[in-house]
């Protein structure tokens, strides 16, 4: 018989050795799947972990990618772990995310063709300015009349799809683009393209955004008193109403921050790496982040470690259907085993497993 | 002389780093009324819960009528003829009696007879209940009837009763004894746990005392001073608390027809409450658990802010403030519930010291926690009031009850508050800990605070506080001074006194 036992008090040790221990897991039963549909299972491992990162010919394309991709998938997810430590589940960072990059790049567009300096740092206000709009629509909602945020920030998100789908071929479409939809392009225009920082490395404004974002939080949550009512409201919602915290600030600040974080991932993604409001921009960050905030434990630092290895997996994903012409369905199995595992060898953390038989307790 | 029911023999338990139960020996006799008594963490639940088969003794044993008895499971224990009542009802609000009873039973009969059983069993034994109530709507004393009733119903030889008055009015405490009285008389052996020693001189024939989860002493309890249990109990004399401030001072609490609807479906709604509270003063609310008193909490805390002009602190009106608000002007609250109101459970004591000391001790300097100084808060009311822990990184659910009890009064004490409100301060505390807590209050009072106990134990209310009102059904009775009342009295003024019947001992 093989028991679970609590533990007093949550393991340090485990919360740390779980994510590994999910990684590691995730190889052998990935490689045993890819063993059985005729690949050879190391090759594959390989060329998902190792290859897009030290490949002598593909590493110089693939390197650069980990980085745009890992950028707004932290920045998002950043902002949705606040709520979800909070308990506030905001599930629409995607439609905060087009919300952002519409806005955004609606401001800019207006002073079209005008040279400034100052118009990419409108643009970002304006992007972060429509993330937290759009976030603002579940959270008053919440506040004001208790409806479920999981249910209005998600539907919102196919608003914010049609929104997307609306301008691209009507208000922001490039009236020199020859009738085809989506807008200018951002990342030809000097006023407002988002570079990279670093020649090939990946590393544009966002991804920087990102990387202090993850400072921020971290001292958000372990200093300040806003992030300590935030802990407390989802530790013990009624601990931290004695305490004094109001419930209904609590969601504003939440949903609001993850809104705005949102909303300038989306912005920095079509002034950079997109160029340009189209039809297929949304490109579903804002639904891998919340697997990338629950991969990274909700911590800062966790975060961002599950994002650089979420987006290696992409990244190697996408090179071994090219490289070994393995299904993409394989790689999705790949990529929710190791979701599986991760949430699954978390019992750990909390639970202590006992062999022999059970005792009368 | 009647003979032995059930022997226990040697009985030890062990959990890691702690012996609950050494070497336990005592025997219950057919028809008495045996009385367990220690403090909490002496070993008695972990002793009943072996003779009800819910733990595994790791040495001894146990004969029950000259046959070896060794339940693996309640079910065992039920059948052999053991039966519990627990102190925390494990009842359905949404169901009624009838179907509560028939969820305790192996083979419940069919629903017509089962409520005919309970009503045969509760007239025969002063009970009375109907079995088509909801048991949401019934009050503390009579959820523990429907409790009672399950266990009669399978004819036990030996009913173990824990803490059972700990919920009850005076009256409703006679009406309970009655009905031990008659069991007895019907040669139904009675375990009985109490820490109350009066009911135990009144009501037990023999009594077992546990210290540190040894059998320390046996005692005839009609023959021995309650002082002289309660010391062979604790191991040594403990300090009662000192006499009481005599001079109150001006009025710092003033509530005002504070009328509030119920939070819940369960709850209970408040109804005009009027009272002033003192510097120097300690007033005490009694009365039975569910009539109010969680309610009145959060309405003073600020949980619930109140109608313009129904609570008054030092002259000014805090009814629309909320609870950091409150604590800046120096009036502290301690809710009932320790683990997940008064403290959250996974948070380490350093973190729970800052969320009510937060900006009263300035841990907190714009906006950032500074840690050290919180930690050395939370390390100050560790060491001031003896909560017994490994350090102040430890999270607050590893504490046993009563020491984060100790934590959460000691938190708000320290804060030297104006007025200070409590919820049963003591619940589930041993008995030093307990003197220390109601010292600690007496002593915050003596320096001119304002002290308001919530309590459902009299005579912790009759000890400490100068007042006296009751709650019941959110309405507060008028206030006496304490010297003047008798327990008749208060018995009246709670007021919770449901069906009032005493057993037809003769029938």
């Amino acid at each position: 018989m093989i028991r679970l036992e609590k533990r007093p008090q949550p393991s340090k040790a485990w919360t740390v050795a779980t994510p590994i221990l999910a990684v590691i897991l995730t190889m052998i039963f990935g490689g045993i799947m890819f063993g059985l549909i005729g690949t050879s299972p190391v090759e594959a491992i390989r060329t998902i972990f190792w290859d897009p990162l030290f490949h002598p010919q593909f590493s110089g394309f693939s390197r650069p990618q980990l980085l745009v991709k890992a950028g707004p998938l932290i920045l998002i997810a950043i902002g949705l772990s606040i709520g979800f430590r909070a308990g506030i589940w905001n599930i629409g960072a995607e439609g905060q995310y087009i919300m952002g990059a519409i806005c955004g790049a609606g401001a800019g567009l207006a002073l079209y063709p005008m040279e400034s300096a100052l118009i990419l740092p409108l643009m970002v206000v304006a992007g972060a300015l429509g993330g937290w709009a759009w976030a603002m629509i579940p959270a008053l909602l919440k506040v004001k009349f208790g409806t479920n945020e999981i249910l209005v920030s998600l539907m919102l998100v196919y608003v914010a799809e049609n929104i997307l789908a609306s301008v691209s071929s009507g208000l922001l479409r490039n009236p020199e683009g020859m009738g085809f939809p989506g807008s200018r392009n951002l990342s030809q225009w000097s006023s407002s393209q988002n570079l990279e920082l670093i020649p090939n490395t990946g590393m544009h404004l966002g991804v920087l955004a990102a990387f202090i974002a993850v400072i921020l939080a971290y001292v958000l949550l372990t200093r300040h008193i806003q992030g300590y009512n935030i802990r407390l409201t989802g530790e013990a919602p009624r601990a931290a109403k004695f305490s004094g915290v109001s419930p209904a600030r609590t969601v504003l600040f939440c949903l609001g921050l993850a809104g705005v974080l949102a909303g300038m991932a989306g912005l920095f993604e079509v002034t950079g790496p997109a160029g340009q409001i189209s039809i297929d921009f949304g490109s579903g960050y804002g639904f891998t982040a919340i697997i990338v905030a629950f991969l990274g434990r909700l911590h800062p630092v966790g975060i961002l470690l599950a994002g650089l290895l979420m987006a290696l997996t992409y990244i190697g994903g996408e090179l071994a259907q090219l490289m070994l012409g393995v299904p993409g369905a394989s790689i999705q199995l790949f990529q929710g085993m190791l979701l599986f595992f991760l949430l699954g060898v978390d019992v750990l953390t909390n639970y202590r497993v006992r062999f022999g038989a059970a005792e009368v307790a | 002389m009647p003979d032995d029911l059930l022997r226990l023999d040697g009985l030890t338990k062990a959990y890691p780093g702690v012996v609950a139960n050494d070497d336990v020996s005592f025997d219950i006799r057919e028809g008495e009324i045996h009385a367990l008594l220690g403090e909490n963490g002496a070993g008695k639940s972990t002793l009943v819960k072996m003779i009800y088969g819910l733990v595994k003794p790791d040495k001894g044993s146990m004969t029950l009528r000259g046959k070896p008895y060794t339940p693996s499971e309640p079910s065992a224990a039920r059948l052999a003829g053991v039966a519990m009542v627990f102190q925390h009802f494990s009842l359905f609000d949404a169901l009624d009696v009838a179907e509560n009873v028939a969820l305790g039973m192996e083979n419940p009969p069919k629903p017509r007879d089962l409520a005919r059983q309970i009503r045969e069993v509760s007239e025969t034994y002063g009970l009375p209940l109907d079995p088509s109530r909801t048991v949401g709507t019934l009050s503390a004393g009579e959820r523990q009837r429907v409790e009672i009733i399950r266990c009669l119903l399978q004819d036990p030889k030996l009913l173990i009763m824990d803490e059972p008055t700990s919920v009850l009015t005076p009256q409703e405490v006679e009406i309970l004894f009655e009905t031990l009285r008659k069991l007895k008389s019907e040669g139904t052996a009675i375990l009985y746990i109490s820490h109350k020693l009066e009911e135990i001189r009144a009501l037990c024939d023999h009594a077992t005392i546990l210290r540190l989860g040894k059998k320390v002493a046996t005692c005839t309890p009609s023959e021995t001073t309650a002082r002289a249990m309660a010391e062979m109990m604790v191991g040594s004399s403990f300090a009662s608390p000192a006499a009481k401030a005599k001079t109150p001072g001006e009025v710092l609490l003033r509530v005002d027809n504070l009328t509030m609807p119920a939070p819940g479906a369960f709850g209970t709604p408040l109804r005009g409450i009027s009272f002033e509270l003192r510097a120097g003063e300690v007033l005490g609310f009694g009365g039975v658990a569910g009539n109010g008193q969680d309610e009145l909490l959060l309405a003073l805390s600020g949980e619930r802010t109140t109608k313009r002009g129904t609570i008054w602190v030092k002259g000014a009106d805090v009814s629309r403030d909320g609870p950091v608000a409150r604590r800046s002007v120096g009036f502290l609250t301690a809710p009932e519930e320790r683990l997940g109101h008064a403290a959250a459970p996974n948070m380490s004591l350093t973190e729970n010291a800052v969320l009510t000391a937060g900006r009263r001790q300035r841990l907190v300097k714009s906006g950032f926690i500074n840690w050290k100084r919180a930690d050395g808060f939370a390390q100050d009311v560790i060491k001031r009031f003896d909560v017994r822990t490994p350090g102040t990184h430890v999270a607050a659910r590893a504490l046993s009850g009563g020491n984060l009890q100790k934590f959460v009064i000691g938190r708000e004490v320290a804060q030297n508050p104006d007025i200070l409100v409590v919820n049963q301060p003591t619940w589930g505390v041993d008995a030093a800990a307990a003197a220390a807590i109601r010292q600690a209050l007496l002593d915050l009072a003596a320096q001119g605070a304002a002290i308001l106990v919530v309590s459902q134990d009299l005579d912790e209310l009759m000890e400490i506080a100068d007042r006296f009102g009751a709650l019941n059904e959110g309405r507060l009775s008028a206030l006496k001074p304490v010297a003047d009342l008798s327990i008749d009295e208060i018995g009246l003024m709670m007021g919770g006194a449901h069906d009032m019947e005493v057993a037809h001992v003769d029938a």
